[in-house]
């Protein structure tokens, strides 16, 4: 029998047996009917800000594979000087920059492989065989210390060789663009669903303490501070949603872990790929969860024990 | 010490300003309204020294609780001056309002005591309130409510409890602090003669040990017993103890 029950029914103990079971009991009660409804919507919430974290750690890893591949290549149109065969002035070229530093390695392309890039755009009736096609030197650079376009062009204009260089930068600017857009829409989620979090909490705490307006006086006429009472609130709320931040989290990690699962390596899709280091992004959610609900009660626990005078 | 309280209906506030340098609590000219009805206390002035014990008598409606609501400041006066421990209670900012409260034990006539907790978590309630560590009062508590009666009853919730227990419950928690001054309204309104006379005793220790008492009662048989002096109200005014008699 706890020391705290009701007195029907009790089983005697001595005063020695209930000091030493004696517990602190709640000066706040801990919870009543509206707990179980508002600890489903904190956990809504937070399963909702955990897929916004989730998409941003999946968008961010997304542009990064991105721009890291289009930084790792380049591509080269040659132009063949009079009297020079297209496919001499691609060999030429390819030569020229695979003794370029920070070139790993250089591909001319044949002319097939150029027609089968043209062909979507312009359909396989318009490929003449007397069309004069562009030749295309693939490029492959190292990761760690690619070289730059203009390092590129200064050797092809030293072998004398009349092309253009293409290192990808228009589409990297445009895919680190998107990513930052990604990251940021992703956070503005994150960011307005703690709010909301924390504006359902803040009406909550001003219910709870209304609703027990003569417990709030007695502490007050006992001698207890605002700031004593309002960390009772906050605690209560605290513990409230760190039990819903937990069942968020939860969910939002199966979800994470049932993409992964469905879409292998890639996720299940590429454009957001989720990997298994991404679910520890959820871990910190209860804490940031129990950390917004203890401010927000606090506050207006705070502000609702002022405007009581 | 003298046990009659320096009563002067017609004080001016600049007078009782002149009374005793440090009395425990003073009224001077003193008036008290709920919004705009009519005055509750009217012109009340009084001070009590340190270590005094006085009853507040008179009929009901006549101020009693409401006077003590003042000197708690649950209620602010419409006028007058009230100075506690030598603080304007009026000019006390809120932030300091607990460290003030903690010198006083209050029995309230309603009890409020907290239905969700224990019967010793109530009792214990001011000490935890302080800060003080558990182990150092427990046995104080246990001791406190056997001595009130409710020795097999420290588990007990409130809602379990008769009247008469839930008012020593409740006389329990406003003597565990061991507080400066002990306001208590109509503390035995509930309990048999026998128990009345043993809070009354326990009142009068608290009191031999340093504690100002002011009891709020309209059981003159008690205050007669007692032997101790009475401030009287009527009509929320405060009437001398001959004209009162």
């Amino acid at each position: 029998m706890s020391p705290r029950s009701s007195s029907a029914a009790v089983a005697p103990i001595t005063t020695a047996q209930f000091l030493k079971a004696w517990k602190p009991g709640p000066l706040i009660p801990r919870g009543d009917a509206r707990d179980g409804g508002l600890t489903f919507v904190i956990a809504v919430l937070c399963f909702f800000a955990c897929l916004a974290a989730l998409g941003a750690v999946a968008s961010d890893r997304a542009a990064r594979g991105w721009t890291a591949q289009l930084q790792d290549s380049a591509t080269v149109l040659v132009r063949p000087k009079d009297g020079e065969s297209a496919d001499a002035a691609a060999a030429r070229a390819a030569e020229t920059l695979a003794g370029v530093r920070g070139v790993s390695e250089a591909r001319a392309l044949e002319k097939d492989k150029a027609q089968a890039l043209l062909e979507p755009w312009l359909g396989k009736e318009a490929l003449a065989d007397d069309l004069p096609m562009p030749r295309l030197v693939a490029l492959e650079l190292d990761p760690d210390h690619p070289p730059g376009a203009a390092e590129l062009r200064q050797a092809l204009k030293a072998g004398d060789v009349d092309a253009s260089v293409d290192d990808h930068s228009l589409w990297i600017g445009d895919i680190v663009r998107a990513g930052v857009w990604a990251r940021a829409a992703a956070l503005g989620v994150f960011v307005l669903t703690a709010l909301a979090a924390a504006a359902v909490i803040a009406f909550a705490a001003r219910a709870v303490l209304a609703s027990r307006l003569q417990i709030v006086e007695v502490l007050h006429l006992s001698g207890a501070r605002d700031g004593y009472i309002a960390g009772l609130v906050a605690r209560r709320f605290a513990a409230m949603a760190f039990a819903a931040g937990l069942g968020g989290a939860a969910l939002a990690a199966a979800l994470g872990a049932g993409l992964r699962v469905l879409g292998g390596g890639q996720g299940l899709t590429p454009v957001l790929p989720v990997a298994w280091i991404d679910l520890a992004a959820l871990a910190p959610c209860p804490l940031l969860a129990a950390g917004v609900a203890a401010l927000a009660a606090r506050g207006a626990a705070m502000r609702l024990l002022r405007e009581m005078g | 010490m003298s046990r009659k309280p320096r009563y002067s209906p017609q004080a001016s506030d600049a007078d009782a300003a002149r009374a005793d340098p440090e009395p425990v609590l003073r009224f001077a000219g003193v008036g008290l309204r709920y919004g705009r009805g009519e005055e509750v206390l009217e012109d009340v002035s009084f001070a009590l020294e340190a270590g005094s014990f006085y009853f507040l008598t008179g009929p009901s409606g006549a101020g009693k609780s409401s006077l003590l609501k003042l000197i708690y400041r649950a209620e602010r006066p419409s006028q007058g001056l009230i100075s506690l421990f030598g603080q304007d209670l009026s000019a006390l900012p809120r932030r300091q309002l607990p460290l003030l409260r903690r010198r006083i034990g209050v029995v309230f006539q309603d009890f409020r005591l907290l239905d969700h907790l224990s019967a010793f978590d109530n009792a214990a309630l001011p000490l935890r309130l302080a800060g003080r560590k558990p182990k150092a009062w427990k046995n104080d508590v246990a001791e406190m409510l056997a001595w009130v009666g409710l020795g097999a009853k420290l588990h007990a919730m409130p809602q379990t409890l008769s009247g008469g227990e839930k008012q020593r419950l409740a006389i329990a928690r406003a003597v565990m602090g061991q507080p400066d001054i002990l306001l208590a309204d109509e503390p035995t309104g509930n309990v048999d003669h026998e128990m009345a006379a043993r809070i009354l005793r326990l009142f009068v220790e608290l009191n031999r040990q340093g504690t100002t008492v002011l009891i709020a009662s309209h059981d003159l048989d008690l205050v007669a017993r007692s032997g101790m002096p009475e401030l009287r109200l009527e009509q929320g005014r405060l009437v001398s103890p001959e004209a009162g008699a």
